[in-house]
């Protein structure tokens, strides 16, 4: 064992491990240092100096949020000196700020905000320098807004480092040093691939949702528009930080009565398109798997970020990808053909919403001509959790004390395995359940397969099904794929034996819970707690297995017959392209 | 080649150039380059040739001689006489040189006059501007080729590198430190120490870089070096890695100084083919090679850890340090970055000993500094003195002043991150410590003299200016602070400034200075507040309404 640390910070004595930073140790001991762009998700890159500290051995100023501590420092956090340099940044941070924060999106839930409320900076001298600097809203899922920009450099560093996408980046040095896709094109035109973890994990205003809830407060004003509405697995255990609920809390029937007195004529659930999706997906990957109909391994499709990313620079992967479309756009399909026949609606009235914990799914939902195989755009509008809570914020709902309500069964009920498609794994759990099934033609006698859960970057397991041995790979965090899929090459190349069957990949770190339209400050503690969430409601459910939905069935017999039919083909499948190659 | 041989390719070399009649060497570096150093070689040779003195007669070139002002410069060394520095040559009248003087000595006439028609050029080497120096590292300027590997030989060359072959890594580090050597890159950390911190490092590879990345606004102390003795660096950096076991060299040298590259790279072509650089260096079984990589121009990658992310194809913003390069360096081996006069020291010290190069300077700063003499003074130039000696001696002396009827006022030192030093201050002796305590620093070498008539503001400006435009953007205190500082002192220049205006100046440069995360930012205050501090009546009487007198 290394020795520890020891050291003292404003007198008190602290050991920590070698490595800790100054910040973290600080921590241990009680002792608040005020931080700007210091994420915790993210590897500090020291750029703002606000979390100044003084090592009194030295008179050195060190960033607290960087520096390890070392061994006998004597460190001090909060002296006049030290509070009035901290101070003097963070009155120059605010005067290359714009003053907009009454109409800006991270109003009330801005970390530079926070801060000069904490520092009560009330008045400065210096005069407010923002420089005229235009938004890029062309990719219509995340909008940059580089004058409020503080160049903390967490989307970049999230961007290149945490997806391996690398569409984000500074340009220009000093102080016209700004972000934009790098080259200075369009952010639509880049490799970006909407995942919004950008936008996750900015401090302030200066990358946000495409904001889309006033469309769909037009169109639940319009009489004759029939607006019916979706919520993602995810969604309901992460709505509610918004509103104080502990992180993780299951917010479900709240979210559904919401919905309902928004003016919303039905309520849906996308888990019941996760279990469309397993039945389709599960059903493809048993037909490669016993009867050779396509490559192996099956890699799962329903993220859009990762459907991107795979078009734009993993093209060679096309024929091992999953046709399911992902759920909510099986849910939008459904709902302009099925749900429409069934209840007598002009499927071109109906105006169908999704609220997703995704920045990528608004632009999914233009992608290709599948995602109008209804005839009709299938999903309208795809908002994220942010863009949610606001709606109820503006709704005059209290939603803290609302009662729990029920979805529409006909698209709405929902098993266990449908609510876990929300956390990374869930979605290859969901397919092994009914997978298995398919096989054996009975259920596993435990349909727990955590060698899929939890937030190591790249899970991998085996199972055995029918005497046969089912190599899975789960990865989440875009950069995380790179290996699964070199392993997948290489063993192509070599003509050797696939390491797997079955690879389930989310764009987010942490899967849906973690994407990067929910509410802010993911940390893995927090990621956790959210997926604790999605297992414990699936624990407690009536069904758990795809398959064992009634309503699903139903849906089978009553209009889309076979599974992996023709008409299962037309509305739940999808095709994909390479794109051109981008360069990183 | 066997360490003997170096003997006998100089002695061949030196005997060579003992043969010949006269010798003539022109500056050749980018000053007395751009104003026609080249024509006037090839005319000295063409004439030589046409008068049939080819075996007789000597032409080449040579590193920096100081008195750029002045350029070009041939210096002649003529059997019998005393050497000659001619000024202001042109090719015209190296032909009159050659036909009255060279020509003459060459075939065995007797003359008395060496200076011949030229004398209103001839520059007097016994002069104070030459003789109060002290060149250690500028002694081959004048005299070796920087083109020609064994010239380098004659004077000494590659014998430190030899010494340090037989030496320990520690042995080497212990050398260096005890000679009191420190960075000459401006901080002023002792080399011998930071090459121990990388040579404690375990690992596979381990990069000693070359940082000739200077940049200050009138400074080219390094470039003289890099392009008047190339060899020298490039010994230095050897004997730096056989300090920390080092097996890449990298030199980091800005586009902009397209000559030093040139340079650089024939010299590792040259020391190359004579098995001085790449395996088995003299015989030792030791081996080294070096790579090259061209900066952009960016000041700030100047600082070391910018230096290193540019190297590696980053953009070139510093990071935080700790972890020191020596720990965490070029694609994350340990590193050691050092300046291009320090490298140059090396070979002096190791093959004269520490203890020689410790005589030289003050108690805690040692040896001697090359200053780029720039700004309202006489003799525009490169220099190099002890350490210890005067502000004034440099200026004054060295210098000869102003050169005008006008008065000096202060000197610029340490470039855009030093300090304005008033003339009354001028007896203060030239160490890293003394500067500091002036509210300037040592920097790089830069010294810029205003006079009487030069507006201490609008310096203090331009410096702040320059370190505006050079800032990377990646923290907030130098990116922000800068420009709203600048935007303070354009309100003062032109007449609309206030009291307050001065205060707010004092809270950004408190916020810069402890608050950014690399010396640019940290020091690029400096100049301002070091102009208010000596010069405080220069802004106040620029201020809009001029203040109340103060209690």
């Amino acid at each position: 064992m290394t020795d520890m640390i020891n050291a003292t910070i404003n007198g008190v004595p602290v050991e920590v491990a070698p490595g800790t930073t100054i910040l973290d140790a600080a921590r241990k001991v009680h002792v608040k240092i005020p931080t700007l762009c210091k994420h915790p998700d993210l590897e500090a890159t020291g750029a703002c100096g606000i979390c100044i500290v003084k090592v009194q051995n030295t008179g050195k100023m060190l960033r607290s949020c960087c520096t390890p501590l070392d061994e006998g420092m004597d460190i001090l956090t909060e002296t006049p000196e030290i509070v009035e340099v901290r101070r003097g940044v963070l009155e120059l941070t605010l005067s290359r700020h714009p003053n907009e924060c009454l109409t800006c999106l991270r109003n009330q839930n801005c970390e530079l905000q926070a801060l000069a409320a904490d520092f009560g900076m009330t008045t400065s001298d210096l005069p407010n320098i923002v420089p005229d600097l235009p938004l890029d809203t062309s990719t219509k899922s995340i909008v940059l807004d580089p004058r409020k920009c503080i160049l903390c450099g967490r989307c970049i560093t999230v961007c290149q480092q945490h997806q391996n996408v690398w569409a984000l980046s500074f340009l220009n040095r000093g102080f016209k040093t700004r972000i934009a896709a790098a080259g200075d094109i369009p952010l639509a035109d880049s490799p970006c691939v909407r995942c919004g973890q950008c936008s996750a994990h900015c401090p302030t205003g200066a990358i946000v949702e495409y904001d889309e809830t006033v469309a769909v407060w037009n169109k639940l004003q319009d009489p004759e528009a029939y607006c019916v509405v979706q919520i993602a697995p995810a969604v309901r255990v992460a709505v509610g930080e918004a509103f104080g609920f502990p992180i993780g809390a299951n917010l479900t029937g709240k979210i559904y009565a919401s919905l309902r007195r928004m003016g919303f004529k039905a309520v849906f659930d996308t888990n019941f398109g996760a279990d469309l999706t397993i039945m389709e997906e599960a059903s493809e990957f048993k037909s490669r798997l016993l009867e050779g109909t396509g490559v192996l391994p099956l890699i799962t499709s329903c993220c859009p970020g990762w459907v991107d990313f795979m078009e734009k620079f993993h093209g060679d992967m096309i024929d091992h990808f999953s046709s399911c479309k992902s759920p909510h756009e099986m849910v939008g399909a459904l709902s302009k053909t099925y749900y429409a026949e069934k209840m007598g609606i002009d499927p071109a009235k109906i105006f169908v919403v999704s609220i997703m914990p995704c920045t990528a799914k608004k632009s999914e939902i233009i992608r290709s001509k599948e995602m109008s195989s209804s005839g009709y755009q299938d999903v309208d509008v795809s908002l994220t959790t942010r863009e949610f809570a606001r709606m109820i914020k503006q709704s005059g709902i209290d939603f803290v004390t609302i009662p729990d309500e029920q979805p529409d069964h006909m698209l709405g009920a929902y098993t266990g395995a449908g609510t876990i498609f929300g956390a990374t794994g869930g979605v290859m759990e969901a397919a092994l359940r009914t997978a298995h099934y398919y096989v054996t033609g009975h259920d596993a006698p435990r349909v727990d397969f955590e060698m899929t859960r939890g937030l190591e970057g790249v899970k991998e397991g085996k199972l055995n099904v029918a005497g046969k041995e089912i190599r899975v790979a789960v990865a989440h965090g875009l950069a995380n794929v790179e290996q699964v899929l070199e392993k997948v090459r290489a063993a192509r190349e070599a003509g050797e034996e696939l390491p797997y069957h079955f690879i389930e990949v989310m764009a987010c770190a942490g899967g849906c819970v973690g994407g990067g339209g929910q509410p802010y400050g993911a940390t893995n503690e927090l990621r956790t707690k959210r997926a604790a969430g999605l297992y414990q409601e699936d624990q407690a459910g009536l069904w758990r297995c795809s398959h064992h939905n009634p309503y699903i069935k139903e849906l089978y017999s009553e209009f889309l017959g076979e599974i992996g039919g023709h008409k299962a083909h037309d509305l739940l499948h999808t095709g994909y392209q390479v794109l051109p190659e981008y360069k990183r | 080649m066997k360490p003997e041989e170096l003997e006998v390719k100089a002695a061949a070399e030196l005997a060579k150039q003992q043969a010949m009649d006269v010798r003539l060497v022109c500056c050749s570096s980018t000053g007395c380059q751009s104003s026609g150093a080249a024509d006037i070689v090839a005319r000295i040779k063409a004439d030589i040739t046409e008068r049939g003195l080819a075996g007789k007669v000597q032409v080449g070139g040579t590193g920096c001689m100081g008195l750029c002002s002045k350029g070009p410069l041939v210096r002649m060394t003529c059997k019998g006489h005393e050497d000659v520095l001619f000024s202001e040559m042109t090719p015209d009248l190296a032909t009159r040189l050659v036909d009255e003087v060279v020509a003459p000595v060459a075939n065995g006439e007797e003359i008395h006059d060496p200076v011949g028609p030229l004398g209103a050029h001839v520059v007097d080497l016994h002069a104070a501007f030459f003789a109060m120096q002290e060149r250690v590292v500028l002694s081959n300027n004048g005299h070796a080729d920087p083109e020609k590997l064994a010239d380098y030989l004659v004077h000494g060359g590659y014998q430190g590198l030899r010494k340090a072959l037989t030496m320990s890594a520690e042995e080497i580090c212990q050398e260096v430190l005890a000679s009191g050597l420190r960075g000459r890159g401006g901080a002023g950390y002792p080399t011998g120490l930071k090459w121990d911190f990388a040579r404690r490092m375990q690992s596979d590879v381990k990069y000693v870089i070359c940082n000739g990345d200077e940049g200050d606004p009138g400074a080219f102390m390094d470039r003289s070096v890099l392009e008047g003795d190339p060899h020298a660096v490039l010994e230095g950096m050897m004997i730096a890695a056989r300090a920390m076991n080092a097996t890449n060299g990298v030199f980091y040298i800005r586009a902009e100084y397209p000559l030093a590259v040139d340079r650089i790279e024939k010299a590792i072509r040259q020391a190359r083919q004579a098995g001085l650089v790449g395996r088995n260096i003299l015989n030792s079984g030791w081996s080294f090679d070096f790579d090259v990589r061209l900066g952009a121009g960016a000041f700030v990658c100047g600082e070391e850890t910018a230096l290193i992310a540019s190297v590696e194809g980053k953009r070139g913003t510093p990071r935080p340090r700790p972890p020191f390069p020596s720990v965490k360096g070029l694609w994350d081996k340990p590193s050691c970055v050092n300046n291009v006069e320090t490298l140059a020291n090396v070979p002096r010290i190791l093959l004269n000993g520490a203890e020689w190069f410790a005589a030289k300077g003050t108690e805690k700063s040692k040896g001697t500094k090359v200053f780029a003499l720039t700004g309202k003074i006489a003799h525009n130039g490169l220099v190099e003195v002890p350490m210890g000696i005067t502000i004034r001696e440099i200026v004054e002396t060295i210098g000869g002043g102003t050169g005008t009827d006008r008065k000096v006022k202060g000197v610029q030192t340490g470039g855009p991150s030093g300090g304005m030093i008033p003339e009354s201050q001028f007896d203060t002796p030239i160490s890293y410590e003394h500067l500091q305590q002036l509210g300037s620093m040592m920097g790089s070498g830069g010294l810029i003299v205003i006079d009487d008539h030069d507006s201490v503001v609008e310096l203090a400006r331009f410096y702040l200016d320059f370190c505006v435009d050079e800032s990377c953007g990646k923290c907030a205190p130098c990116r922000i602070g800068g420009t709203q500082m600048l935007h303070l002192l354009d309100k003062i220049v032109a007449g609309d400034g206030t009291e307050e205006d001065i205060a707010n100046i004092r809270m950004i440069a408190q916020a810069m200075q402890k608050g950014s995360l690399c010396a640019l930012g940290q020091t690029a205050p400096n100049p301002v507040l070091s102009a208010l501090k000596h010069f405080p009546s220069e802004f106040t009487e620029r201020l809009k309404q001029p203040a109340a007198a103060e209690a």
